[in-house]
């Protein structure tokens, strides 16, 4: 049931993918692992930065949600830093997931979210702290990680 | 209106369910005094329909539940001129407060529509179509024969995909009351006629389960029985603030004691909140070496390691034979007379408790007596049990040997049943003795608690009789047991009393 709307939506992300975004499948006879280059959004520490996120696709997909992981070291208070690097979005939630929902929705969501942490809903408390206290330090972390994690 | 009780205010609410004794100096002449102000004048007690520490309640099936909601959704159907099925999704998002509900949807009807993810246009009768051109945005699947349906707010998707869905949130996430539209970002609540529609026999039942249980949830004087799998729920008119100053223990149908108000197994006549904190201590300081001494004692006489093998308090020293009181180590020659003093806490003169580390090794002293007392008869009534199941086993066999038919054995099943009753009650005095102040109340107290444990622990003793002995004891084991459940009585009802009342003062703050 769930290939032709997977098949769907990869052949339009590869077709016209959304700003800084470039999907292929992480194995080429497996619909349900992508993997996913987020470049760092122009403005944000994370600029100039290439990211490898990881999209995991459910065998009930569409009727549950992704599992969105970043293989690339981030330092960002939604996504763990630990070698899961699991980030949680809202949106990826069960009970506010819609099978309506699109992947590519999810991936500017994820993209958006390099822009603006949301702190209150932070997996890194630390790191949220910090964001909020000592932004200057904050940037200045994630330009250095961004720098030695993300730059090829 | 009827339903104003609802919305009853404090002040009124609790004559509402706590039976109004006349005045408080003519309580304390029922209970108080000694023995005989007991036996003579507690008929009184007994002959009155409710006691004083007994509450109002009733006890519903699934089917009353049912029946309950379906005439509030019929209601607010015809006072608000909507079907019914939309009422309920309005009663659900306005858990089950009619008239707070009514009133919302007389001052701002689209918003409250909206707010409980209803639109404002009402169809009759939902049906699937075939629509030409239709491409389902969940599965992608097209084609002219598709059966597709979409709810009031127009987002189409295949019945499959439709039916997948709310098979999924009913039996995997188990939500019934607030399933949305399946549309990115459409918080339209799906209507049971659109769910019937759609979905098979058994999801059905599920789904009208799961209902029933937001619908006890949402109301605060409906609660679920806790037994595993019973499925009665208990209707009782006492509210969370009320707590302080009742102690709601109700029985389900199946038999099952509880408190209303927290749901834990009966435990009057300490109040919720006193329970919550008293095993919130117990844990905390039950791996303590302290614990540990409540379960193994040696004797005073010769130091040999004792472990309690049976409910009763009377030791008997293997090695020695000498006799004493499992509680109080004292000599058992002074229990069971005037002498006996063994439930009350002797509190420490002043100038010992003078130091520091004084002053914490008399709270924990104090703290360990009653411990081990509540710990005790809650090991006690496992015991008693496990006793009475062993005897009426042998009971059973010995049958014809004893004379007695079975009916005429019943008798240790009703000493059994009031032996645990009586000492589920005494454990909780203890509790509730710890957080109490002394004032002139507390000596009636300790009285009656004193009178309760000894005609337990005298029934306690009978039980342990050897077979052949018991059935010569018929007689004496139906006197204390109606004599262990009067003691119960008045002590209840005497601590109910002043509870009510706010005549007891506790030494923290709650």
């Amino acid at each position: 049931m769930s290939q032709k709307r997977i098949a769907k939506e990869l052949a339009e992300l590869v077709e016209s993918p959304p700003e800084g975004i470039k999907v292929e499948l992480a194995d080429e006879s497996d619909l349900y692992q992508w993997n996913v280059y987020m470049e760092g959004p122009e403005g944000s520490p994370f600029q100039n930065g290439k990211f490898l996120v990881k999209l995991k696709l459910p065998t009930e997909y569409p009727f549950k949600p992704p599992a969105v992981s970043f293989g690339t070291k981030i330092y960002h208070p939604n996504v763990t830093n630990d070698d899961k690097g699991s980030m949680c979005l809202g949106m990826l939630r069960p009970d506010e997931w819609k099978p309506s929902s699109k992947i590519a929705a999810v991936l500017q969501f994820a993209r958006q979210l390099l822009v603006e942490p949301m702190p209150d809903d932070a997996v890194e408390g630390r790191i949220a702290e910090q964001y909020k206290n000592d932004r200057a330090r904050y940037d200045e972390l994630a330009k250095e990680w961004t720098r030695k994690y993300a730059t090829a | 209106m009827e339903s104003d009780e609802d919305f009853m205010s404090v002040g009124s609410s609790n004559d509402d369910f706590l039976d109004t004794q006349d005045s408080d100096d003519d309580s304390l002449e029922d209970f108080g005094d000694d023995f005989d102000g007991g036996f003579s004048k507690d008929k009184d007690i007994i002959a009155t329909s409710r006691k004083p520490y007994e509450v109002d309640f009733k006890v519903l099936s699934p089917g009353d539940i049912e029946r309950e909601q379906n005439i509030q959704v019929t209601e607010v159907s015809s006072i608000l001129g909507l079907p019914p099925e939309s009422s309920a999704i309005l009663l659900r998002y306005g858990r089950w407060n009619r008239e707070k509900l009514i009133e919302s949807y007389m001052d701002h009807p689209e918003q409250t529509l909206d707010a409980a993810g209803l639109g404002n246009h009402f169809e009759t009768n939902p049906v699937t179509q075939k629509v030409p051109g239709f491409m389902c945005e969940i599965c992608c699947e097209d084609g002219p024969d598709l059966e597709t349906y979409a709810m009031r707010c127009g987002h189409r998707f295949c019945v499959d995909c439709y039916r997948h869905y709310l098979g999924q949130k009913i039996r995997e996430e188990g939500e019934a009351a607030r399933i949305e539209c399946p549309g990115e970002s459409c918080h339209l609540i799906v209507d049971s006629k659109s769910l019937e529609l759609l979905v098979t026999r058994d999801l059905r039942d599920r789904y009208h389960a799961l209902l029933m249980r937001t619908y006890v949830d949402d109301k605060e004087n409906l609660r679920w029985c806790p037994a595993p799998n019973c499925e009665y729920a208990i209707d009782c008119p006492v509210k969370q603030r009320d707590l302080r100053r009742v102690v709601p223990t109700v029985q389900c149908f199946c038999k099952h004691f509880f408190c209303f108000g927290c749901t834990l197994n009966d435990h009057q006549p300490a109040p919720c909140l006193l329970v919550k904190m008293w095993l919130q201590k117990c844990e905390d300081d039950s791996e303590t070496a302290n614990w540990i001494s409540a379960n193994t004692k040696e004797c005073p006489r010769c130091h040999s390691t004792i472990e309690k093998n049976g409910g009763c308090n009377h030791m008997t020293c293997r090695k020695c034979k000498h006799e004493f009181c499992w509680m109080c180590m004292g000599l058992w020659s002074e229990h069971g007379t005037s002498w006996y003093n063994c439930n009350r806490y002797e509190e420490k003169s002043g100038s010992e408790a003078r130091t520091e580390q004084a002053r914490s090794r008399a709270s924990l002293e104090r703290y360990l007596h009653y411990y081990n007392r509540y710990a005790n008869h809650e090991q006690s009534a496992k015991l008693d049990k496990d006793l009475y199941l062993k005897t009426e086993k042998k009971m059973t066999s010995l049958q014809s040997q004893s004379g007695l038919s079975w009916i005429e054995v019943q008798f240790l099943e009703t000493a059994s049943q009031a032996l645990q009753q009586c000492r589920q009650t005494l454990k909780w005095t203890y509790a509730f003795a710890y957080y109490l102040a002394r004032n002139n109340l507390t000596e009636i107290f300790e009285d009656n608690q004193k009178d309760l444990e000894m005609a337990v622990e005298s029934l306690s003793e009978m039980f342990e009789k050897p077979v052949p002995e018991l059935s010569k004891l018929k007689v004496d084991i139906l006197d204390k047991t109606a004599y262990c459940t009067k003691r119960r009585v008045i002590l209840l009802s005497d601590t109910a009393e002043n509870l009510k009342n706010g005549e007891w003062t506790f030494n923290m703050e709650w």
